[in-house]
Order: structure tokens, then C-alpha cells, then sequence
């Protein structure tokens, strides 16, 4: 077990600092550097005063030098400095990942646990009338743009059901709410981004788990247990889910970097403070540090959900451990 | 010495009807056709496809003039479907975007089916290190949310039509070539594979002609999938303000529009509604031909 999880601990390292070496080269082939930007937001800049901000920043050493300075920042936790914000990237990062975290968290959670329990539902009667909707709607949900059913979702509530707040994380009065109003605050803020960003992925596990559930209920296992005179019940919840489940959890922890990306656009839609929108911003602005941190916090994440996937799958199926 | 046991005759068969050989193709075919909802989201995709192809020419109106009073509602003027906020036809820009959508789209997903092919077919059909290698490059491009990286590549090498449909490629093969791969070390095992290698057949024949065939099925599925996907990526970027800035497409129409949404609910609701017809039109036919080429399943 411990032999197991130092592996993956090793391999995400690796993983980690190629992606860091990765993105370093990729905003340096890129044509165009972010001074000549910054030049044009302070309405131009002699040559000799863009010579001396490269210089400030370093840009003007060999690549490699360039790299290995900002490996060397990098393992100590600094990921750079932002040109537009005017701030340490890292602390950027953390004042936005948890609005991300947030909404993602509680996405994946409501899509995992409907979807699993609409796919197994519909699993037990494979021919009836849910059955055909949780298909024809996860189908829907695979083709609707994010972005889109964010915006109708923005619409429907804004003008036919004035109930919920449609854009930010907190009312511009949170300040004198007490801490459960503020809760509750962002609670209502949280409901429509949480919807849309769930709405894929209740699509994808819905069909995933109706697939895996009825692969299950055709197995052997499943007949004895039946056959014996379990209660149906018991059969598909106790006997049947476990394994039924495996696959979705997989599915749910490959596709985790898919669910950031689904983030981004969620946050673009409304305006909720996360990493995406952040990420947006800096795109617009050039701003290649606080993107390089977006994306290396992006890549941690995601490797640190894969190492809890697997953890977890050992708790679901123990035969994994055994081996 | 006994003699052998006289087998008693068996009374004559009636000579056995030879079922007429079918192609695979023309079975998966049948199968398809009486599918309902895969042949409702085939009508559909022909009919996108027509209109991307021949809309432009029909409707002449240019999706990128100003010809009526901005934000005016469906309707209200000789512009059936209203005007977006700068007061641009949005049929116009409908049927034109379409074009670029597809055009984009399709072109991603060939790159997504290429490179995914390409590595899977390696990895699964030569094993070992070639296929560690592999996979660390895979595993390492899934570790990345493939937007961000799609938006960092398109912001910095610039946001052409070229280059988006290279940045949704590079980013979306992954779970393509995992598929190739278990499809490959699959069947490199099978007796007809041995058997054309036996005879002295090159690794680039066992490849592409022996295995690749084989494997096509699951692999027609799940290139019908990310070309959904990758219409949805191309209308992703284009809504962020990453398209092409010289070209009309669904997403950008939503993009432009969104500050307007609460005075213009057509000019976002319209192009979203195309986009997911489109998808859901390839969807549909990805579905009904996973049913028809894995015919196991069907006992589901």
C-alpha cells in the first residue's frame, strides 16, 4: 500500500515538472512577449526602457537559464509575479482556488450521486419509460454548451423566477450578514453555477452507471444472490452497486481536468471569482505568470484527485489492495 | 477383428438454405436503420450539413453588416430571426457560422482521430517501452484541463481557424489512443495476426492493414463522439473571445451578445439552439452506430 502510493507520488512529481517545463517553453515559442504588452498599456515605451524591463524581469537571459531560475522559484513555493495584478501569482492562486474548489466540489458530488442513482433506477427496468428519458436526457446534457444552458439558466431566472442571484459569489451586502447569512449567501449564489456546471456530468455518470449497473445485474454473482432469495433490494444495493460503481469512479477521476476546463466556462457565464475567470482575465492580459501558476495548480489538482481515485477504488473493490 | 461399428445412416437433409453473405458494412446498416433515433439524428446531420454547405450561397445577406436597428426582436422586420446587438442579421450570422463551426469542428476531430490513432496504434501494437513512453505522454496531456491549455495555445499563437482546429486536436486525443491501444494489444494476439506475421508480413502492414480494419468499429464510435466534442470545444473558445475574429461562428454570436442577454434573449438562445442540434444530431448517430457495430451489446 505504502510502496504503491510512493510510486504515484513519484510518477505525479514527474508529472508535475513536465508539465511546469512544458508550459515554460510553450509561452516562449510563442510570438510576442508580455513587456511589449505592458508597453502598450503605459501608451508606448522607448526600446531602451522595454531593454530595461526584460532586464528587470529577466527576460533577456538564455532560455534555459530562464527555466531553471523559475524550477528553482517554483520549489519554493513562488511561482512568480504577476505583470498585470502587480502581485505574487501564489497568492493569487490561493485567493481564487477555493471559489474553484468550491464549485467544482460540489458539482462533481451532486452529479456522482444523482447520476448514479438515476442510472441504477433506470437500470432495474431497462425498458421502461425512465429508462428512455435518463438516456434521451443524458444524451441532451452531452450536447448542450455549458456556457449556453448557463446563460438560459441566467435567463429563466432573471426575469420569470427573480428568486435567485444570477452572477458573483456574494451579495454586495455580505459584509453585515453574520457568518450564516453569509453561508447562506453563498449558497444562493452557488445553486445556478453548481446546476450547469453538474448538468455534463450528471450526463455522462447517469449513462455510465446504467451501463455498468445492468453489465452487473447480468453476471453470475448477481443470480446466485437472487436465486438464494435475497430480497431485491438487498441485490442491487448491497451485492451489485459496489461493482457497478467502479467504473463511474474511473471515468469520474480521468475525466477530473475536463471538469476544470467545464469550470472556466461556468465562471466566465457568472462571474463567480474562481480560477477560471482568473484564468480568462490573464489570458486577455497577456499575463503568462499567472497562467503558468493557473495551469501548474490546474495539473496539481488533478493529479492529487487521481492518487484520492485510487485510494478510494481500494475502499470500493479491496481486491485491488490484495493484489 | 471386430469390424468398426457401421454408422446407421442418417435419414437425408434437406439441402440448407445458404444465407445470402452480407458485408459488414451492410449488416451494421440494417442494424442502423431500424434504429429510430439514430436515423431521426442522421436526418438532422444531413440537414446541418446542407445548410453549412449551401445556406451561404441561398441567403445572401452578410453576417458581418450592420442592417437594421440593433437588438431588434424576431419578427419585428424583414429579419426573421431579429438583429444582435451592432443590429447584425443573426439568420445571416446563423448560416454562416454554421459553415465555420463545422468546418472547425471537423477538421479538430480529424486531428483528434489522427494523433490518437497514431499513438494508440503504436503503443498497443509494440508494448514495452515504446508503449510506456506513450503513455506517459498521454497521462501527461490528461493531466492538463484541456480548455486551459487549448486557451493558452490560441492566445499565444494567435486565434486563426488553423490554429484553433490544432489546439483542439492536441489537446482532446488522449482518451482516442487509450482506446486504440487496448484495441491493439487486443488483437496484435489474435491467430490472423500471428498468422500474417508468420509469413513474413512488416510491422507497417500488421498495422494498418491487419489490425486497424479490426479495430475500426469502437473506433468509428469514438470518432463520432469527438466530433461532437470538438464542436462544442470550438464554440467554447470562440464564446470566451478566442475564435477567429475575422469569422462568423455560434459560439462568438453568444460570445458577443452575452452583455445583451437580458435585452436580446434570441440572439444568444438561437445560436445555442444550433450548436446543440448539431451535437446532439452527431450524438444520435454515434449511439445508433455503436449499436450497429457491437452487436453484443444489443442484448442489453
Amino acid at each position: 500500500m505504502i510502496r504503491t502510493l510512493s510510486r504515484r507520488l513519484l510518477n505525479a512529481a514527474g508529472l508535475l515538472l513536465a508539465v511546469l517545463v512544458f508550459n515554460f517553453a510553450l509561452i516562449h515559442m510563442a510570438p510576442g512577449d508580455p513587456v511589449e504588452v505592458l508597453a502598450g498599456e503605459m501608451g508606448g515605451a522607448t526600446p531602451e526602457l522595454l531593454a530595461e524591463i526584460r532586464a528587470g524581469y529577466g527576460l533577456d537571459r538564455p532560455f534555459h537559464v530562464q527555466l531553471l531560475t523559475y524550477l528553482g522559484r517554483v520549489a519554493q513555493g513562488d511561482l512568480g509575479h504577476s505583470f498585470y495584478y502587480d502581485q505574487p501569482v501564489t497568492g493569487l492562486i490561493l485567493d481564487r482556488i477555493g471559489a474553484t474548489l468550491l464549485l467544482v466540489c460540489a458539482a462533481l458530488t451532486l452529479a456522482l450521486l444523482l447520476g448514479c442513482f438515476l442510472g441504477v433506477v433506470s437500470a432495474q427496468n431497462r425498458n421502461g419509460w425512465l429508462s428512455h428519458l435518463v438516456t434521451l436526457l443524458s444524451l441532451a446534457g452531452f450536447s448542450a454548451p455549458v456556457f449556453w444552458v448557463g446563460i438560459l439558466l441566467i435567463l429563466t431566472f432573471s426575469v420569470a423566477l427573480p428568486v435567485l442571484p444570477i452572477s458573483g459569489m456574494s451579495s454586495v451586502d455580505a459584509g453585515r450578514m453574520g457568518p450564516w447569512g453569509r453561508a447562506a449567501d453563498v449558497a444562493a449564489h452557488m445553486v445556478l453555477p453548481v446546476l450547469t456546471l453538474a448538468s455534463i456530468y450528471l450526463a455522462f455518470y447517469s449513462r455510465l452507471a446504467r451501463a455498468s449497473m445492468l453489465d452487473v445485474l447480468g453476471s453470475d454473482y448477481v443470480r446466485t444472490a437472487r436465486a438464494k432469495g435475497l430480497s431485491r433490494f438487498l441485490v442491487v444495493y448491497k451485492h451489485a452497486l459496489r461493482n457497478a460503481l467502479l467504473p463511474v469512479v474511473t471515468f469520474a477521476g480521468l475525466q477530473f481536468a475536463q471538469v476544470v476546463s467545464g469550470a472556466v466556462l461556468v465562471e466566465t457565464v457568472f462571474a463567480w471569482p474562481g480560477l477560471g475567470t482568473l484564468a480568462y482575465e490573464s489570458l486577455l492580459r497577456r499575463d503568462s505568470p499567472t497562467l503558468l501558476g493557473i495551469l501548474f495548480f490546474s495539473a496539481l489538482m488533478v493529479v492529487a484527485v487521481n492518487i484520492a481515485v485510487d485510494l478510494l477504488y481500494r475502499l470500493i473493490d479491496p481486491r485491488i489492495g490484495a493484489r | 477383428m471386430s469390424e468398426p461399428p457401421v454408422m446407421t445412416s442418417m435419414p437425408p437433409m434437406p439441402p440448407m438454405p445458404v444465407p445470402e453473405p452480407v458485408s459488414p458494412a451492410r449488416q451494421a446498416w440494417r442494424m442502423f436503420r431500424r434504429n429510430g433515433a439514430a436515423m431521426i439524428g442522421l436526418a438532422l446531420l444531413l440537414l446541418v450539413l446542407a445548410e453549412a454547405a449551401l445556406g451561404p450561397a441561398l441567403y445572401s445577406v452578410s453576417p458581418d453588416d450592420m442592417v437594421w436597428m440593433p437588438l431588434t426582436p424576431p419578427g419585428a422586420s424583414e429579419y426573421w430571426l431579429g438583429t444582435d446587438y451592432v443590429g447584425r442579421d443573426l439568420l445571416a450570422g446563423l448560416i454562416h457560422g454554421g459553415r465555420v463551426t463545422l468546418i472547425v469542428g471537423g477538421s479538430a476531430a480529424a486531428l483528434t482521430v489522427a494523433i490518437g490513432v497514431l499513438v494508440g496504434a503504436f503503443a498497443g501494437y509494440y508494448g514495452g517501452r515504446i508503449d510506456n513512453a506513450l503513455m506517459r505522454v498521454t497521462e501527461f496531456f490528461q493531466v492538463l484541463p484541456n480548455l486551459l491549455l487549448a486557451m493558452v495555445v490560441v492566445m499565444l499563437f494567435g486565434a486563426s481557424l488553423v490554429n484553433i482546429a490544432i489546439a483542439i486536436g492536441a489537446v482532446s486525443w488522449t482518451s482516442t489512443a487509450r482506446l486504440t491501444r487496448v484495441e491493439f494489444m487486443r488483437l496484435r494476439e489474435m491467430d490472423y495476426v500471428r498468422a500474417e506475421r508468420s509469413i513474413g508480413a512488416s510491422d507497417a502492414r500488421l498495422i494498418w492493414a491487419v489490425i486497424l480494419p479490426n479495430a475500426a468499429p469502437p473506433l468509428i464510435v469514438s470518432a463520432a463522439l469527438s466530433a461532437g466534442t470538438a464542436i462544442l470545444f470550438e464554440a467554447g473558445l470562440a464564446f470566451l473571445g478566442l475564435g477567429d475574429p475575422n469569422a462568423m461562428s455560434w459560439g462568438r454570436i453568444i460570445g458577443d451578445n452575452r452583455p445583451y442577454v437580458l435585452d436580446a434573449w434570441w440572439a444568444v438562445t438561437f445560436p445555442g439552439l444550433a450548436i446543440f442540434l448539431a451535437v446532439l444530431a452527431i450524438s444520435l448517430v454515434g449511439d445508433g452506430l455503436n449499436d450497429a457495430l457491437n452487436p453484443r451489446l444489443r442484448e442489453r
